[in-house]
């Protein structure tokens, strides 16, 4: 257990002082959370779909889990279910063995039901295309409202793409 | 190339590891496989082409044996209207799902295989439509089509149930379907259902500019897209009969340890939070973090995506680069050390850790357990020390087993491989060699088969690859890509038997497997 709390104290809190390398995304991590809050007034809940990718994707979604990016600090948390999700975070061209699952899976989504699709693959197909079992870009099987373009985008790209998703989800009349 | 008292008469590849090419019968293609079983061999893939043209050639079955003489890769040419072939799942059990795979894209199908359900197809082309053959797609018409039903197998008794989960799983996972018959808390059975993540890739590869093909190579599975760029170019280059520089050559192997080093931190983390400790993950996920930050700064792509291209490597690093990833070398070392010995001591952690997931190794050898869990189940084969290719030639990989085959394991064997290619990093920065980064490249004006074969951290990739160069054609006919994940799969069903269920997520992470590299 000394380890532990050696490490711990040792290491201190890595998402407070921003890390040499990491000026830029640590000062715009904290301006999100403060938008979110804003615009919000209350937390996040994403459900993550893949549906179909390389899951280089999932990767960096994953990385906003780490004390850097502090996502859950932030008012953001990924969900086990659909049913409890605002937003979906899809990922991948579309397989065509997946895009039943993706439809029920936004029937089972609330409103606001926000859709961000993240990945080159996800905004136009990418390097994938549309093929016998690939249905190509998120879009061609749900609606979507923000698409994050990269290969995979890096971690800060998919945050700043959620919170355009919420902002303009507020901008929205009803 | 002598096996099972037959002479094969080979070709080498000029590839930088030892590959065999030869074309058998279908008297021969169990006798050898029995002859490759009983001397130790294994099935690393088997996959069907469709080599018709006009009105010559047939639809061929293909299979890749790991032997001691290196690779053994045996083409079977089914013959005029013939779509059948000796399966050889009796043999290699690993190889039902891969048959299975090859009846969905080519319509060839194992005689008397006792499992023939389809694999990958789940109705997204019609039963008849094989996407693989020639022309089989203008054919196919648009239509969306019915997901069709599957066939899982039944366990009955009293207080049986079932648990489906998926395709659309719980965390941030890739999709694949999971069913579970359970007696209270305990796991009767697994039985999985994956390819909801097939997309066509290996069609795709033959629609592409071949010298462009690398990018999909390298989003085959994303996670290990070095090992897959890498195994592809060498296919490439093996039917170029392009030689890579000593420079390139070692700068891809610092890009193939990074991404080992990468994985396994991720991994040593999300285990660590898979047994509710929660501390893991945080420490091990920030020094991910460090390291993806690090290779962004060196290469240009924080997964070190595209940085291998046909005839070498995209990038170059300087003397400061270098001394910056030796020094993060030195920084990781420390703070893994400190780590191992946390997750040693931790009563809690090593409780969920000790005998869960079990594979012993006689399962393990039995069912064909290979790449990183095959060594935490005392499978002692890793690519890098068996058949060292430059510049493994020159480092003396120590490979790491162990032989209790569980989760504990499975973690151990990161452990040890994380130290391990901190050594070779180390190593391989203070001599990068000479040489060009990127080499001329030029494709041969016939037909030429390639083939690639590397030791990603989750196991062995390969590529094979027929190149039609005749008359100005310049086109890729057919490219396969193996992931190790084909193996492991229906290992893991067997891990989980007499487990409880919250411990299937834990021991699906220690192994980790590919769902995209598998699906394709």
């Amino acid at each position: 257990m000394w380890r532990i709390l050696r490490q711990i104290t040792r290491q201190g809190l890595c998402s407070e002082p921003p890390p040499e390398c990491s000026d830029a995304p640590r000062v715009e991590a904290g301006r999100i959370h403060d938008e979110l809050l804003t615009i919000l007034g209350q937390a996040l809940a994403v459900r993550q779909v893949d549906a179909g990718s390389c899951n280089g994707c999932e990767l960096e979604i994953n990385a906003l889990n780490n004390p850097y990016y502090n996502i859950e600090g932030l008012g953001i948390r990924f969900v086990a279910s659909p049913r409890h999700a605002d937003l979906l975070l899809v990922t991948g061209p579309v397989s065509r063995n997946m895009a039943l699952a993706l439809r029920r899976t936004h029937d089972a989504t609330p409103e606001p039901k926000l859709v961000v699709a993240v990945g080159d693959c996800g905004c136009s197909g990418g390097i994938f295309g549309e093929g016998y079992a690939s249905c190509g870009r998120v879009a061609n099987v749900i609606p979507v409202d923000v698409t994050v373009a990269g290969c995979p985008p890096a971690p800060i790209d998919i945050l700043r793409g959620i919170l355009t998703a919420v902002r303009r989800c507020r901008a929205a009349p009803g | 190339m002598r096996i099972a008292g037959f002479s094969l008469d080979c070709e080498r590849l000029p590839a930088p590891l030892p590959i065999w090419r030869a074309t058998v019968r279908a008297e021969t293609w169990r006798v050898l496989a029995r002859g490759v079983s009983e001397q130790g061999g294994r099935l690393l893939a088997l996959w069907a082409s469709d080599c018709t043209r006009g009105a010559a050639g047939s639809l061929v079955v293909s299979s890749a044996y790991v032997v001691r003489e290196g690779l053994l890769w045996l083409d079977l040419p089914l013959g005029e209207r013939r779509s059948s072939y000796p399966d050889l799942a009796p043999i290699f059990p690993c190889a039902a799902r891969m048959q299975r795979a090859a009846a969905d894209l080519l319509g060839v199908t194992a005689d008397g295989a006792a499992d023939q359900r389809p694999w990958l197809n789940h109705g997204a082309w019609p039963a008849g439509c094989f996407p693989l053959r020639h022309g089989a797609l203008e054919k196919n018409s648009e239509v969306a089509r019915e997901v069709s039903d599957y066939a899982f197998v039944r366990v009955e008794g009293d207080g049986v149930h079932e648990i489906p989960v998926g395709p659309v799983h719980a965390g941030i996972i890739e999709p694949g379907h999971f069913r579970f018959s359970v007696v209270g808390e305990k796991v009767l059975r697994l039985e999985q259902r994956l390819g909801y993540k097939h997309k066509g890739i290996e069609q795709r590869f033959t629609e592409l500019p071949p010298l462009e093909a690398y990018r999909l190579a390298g989003r085959v599975s994303g996670d290990s897209t070095v090992a897959y760029a890498w195994a592809w170019c060498m296919a490439l280059e093996s039917l170029a009969g392009c030689r890579v520089s000593e420079r390139a050559a070692s700068l891809r192997a610092l890009l193939l340890e990074r991404e080992r080093v990468a994985n396994h931190l991720g991994d040593l983390g999300a285990l660590g939070n898979d047994a509710a400790f929660a501390f893991g993950l945080a420490q091990f996920s920030r020094l991910r973090e460090d390291w993806l930050r690090l290779a962004r700064e060196a290469f240009g792509h924080r997964l070190m995506m595209d940085c291998i291209v046909p005839g070498g490597v995209a990038m170059d690093i300087d003397q400061a680069t270098s001394d910056r990833l030796a020094r993060q070398c030195d920084l990781i070392e420390r703070e893994v050390q400190a780590l191992r010995q946390v997750y040693d001591e931790h009563a809690g952690l090593q409780d969920r850790f000790m005998t869960t997931g079990r594979v012993p190794p006689e399962l393990a050898a039995r069912l064909g357990l290979t790449g990183l869990a095959g060594r935490a189940s005392g499978r002692a084969a890793d690519l890098r020390c068996d058949q060292p290719w430059p510049p493994y030639d020159r480092l003396a990989v120590k490979m790491s087993t162990q032989g209790n085959g569980d989760v504990a394991a499975r973690v151990a064997v990161r452990f040890d491989e994380i130290e391990e290619s901190l050594r070779l990093l180390r190593l391989l920065l203070l001599q990068l060699g000479e040489g060009e980064t990127r080499s001329a490249l030029r494709l041969p004006a016939k037909a030429a088969f390639g083939a690639g074969w590397v030791e990603g951290w989750r196991g062995e990739v390969f590529v094979a690859l027929l190149w039609d160069g005749e008359g100005g054609a310049n086109a890729i006919r057919r490219c396969h890509v193996h992931d190790p994940s084909w193996q492991n799969w229906p290992v893991l069903e067997h891990a989980v038997i007499g487990n409880i269920v919250p411990d299937f997520p834990l021991i699906n992470k220690s192994f980790n497997l590919s769902y995209a590299g598998h699906d394709l």
